[in-house]
């Protein structure tokens, strides 16, 4: 598959996930290498390990306030640190698992892990490249990174 | 009014999941009995609540969804369980129908595909 589907693939997922679970659409901006820097990460992280005939992560990095607007999309009351945390990793979780859809079942996946804070760091795998994914919805910025080898 | 028919054990290692399903529930008949978060806690609701239905996540922590539906299924074969998971491949689902769960919805999902996949599940013979 060629890094332009493997891209297509995840932009796919995230334009399901948010016209599905929250009903409003998102638009992905022009995705990107981050060559000179690690991608910045937002309020809240959400990590999925990935195993198996590729390796790496998806990741999944939003601002609170829109997290806390997806849950209220979502009839949910509890805006809690804990379901903030419960939220971004499992929209990671979900995006990562609709990949197999595409790259088959031995991309294999972790349950999620959760960075809280902006000065949290991901562990990337060595030589990897990571992809930025920008997501716009409503008036918030997140971001989806994949870095697969 | 009718009175509850089929008891729902909701399973999902995120709790934003398990509290949408249990809103989500709109199907007549249908009462939620209490909610697990891995497959180990899981086989003890269900020996404790005697559910007739359950919703099933995949990746889960100390024990994934597709063991979990072997051994339920083992324990309790009149079962009904519907496998709600990201894993979106063909293999994933029918492994998980080979385990003798009775559906499986992907997520993400609406409350409509929800409560389809429900009223599914409780119409099969």
């Amino acid at each position: 598959m060629s890094l332009e589907s493997e891209v297509g693939v995840f932009v796919g997922a995230v334009l399901q996930y948010f016209g599905t679970t929250v009903q409003q659409a998102a638009v992905c901006g022009t995705p990107h290498l981050a060559l000179n820097a690690p991608p910045e990460l937002s309020d809240y992280t959400g990590v999925i390990r990935v195993s198996g005939k590729r390796s790496g992560l998806v990741a999944f990095t939003a601002p609170k306030s829109m997290l806390s607007v997806m849950l209220m999309r979502m009839q949910e009351t509890d805006m809690s640190h804990a379901n903030l945390c419960d939220l971004v990793g499992e929209v990671a979780n979900t995006l990562a698992g609709n990949a197999r859809r595409d790259f088959g079942q031995q991309f294999q996946i972790s349950v999620p892990e959760v960075i809280s804070g902006r000065e949290g760091r991901l562990e990337y795998p060595v030589a990897g490249r990571p992809i930025v994914i920008p997501i716009e919805w409503r008036n918030y910025h997140a971001r989806l990174i994949v870095c697969l080898r | 009014m009718e009175s509850p028919r089929h008891r729902l054990l909701v399973v999902d290692d995120s709790n934003v999941i398990r509290r949408r399903i249990e809103r989500a529930n709109e199907v007549p008949g249908i009462e939620f009995v209490g909610s697990a978060s891995n497959g180990v806690e899981a086989l003890e609701m269900h020996a404790r609540l005697q559910p007739t239905l359950v919703t099933m996540d995949l990746t889960m922590p100390e024990m994934d969804g597709a063991e979990c539906v072997s051994q339920l299924v083992q324990r309790d074969p009149q079962l009904r369980i519907l496998v709600i998971s990201a894993l979106a491949d063909k293999l994933t689902a029918i492994e998980a129908l080979e385990r003798g769960a009775s559906g499986f919805l992907c997520k993400p999902f609406t409350d409509r595909q929800l409560n389809d996949a429900l009223r599914k599940l409780i119409d099969a013979p």
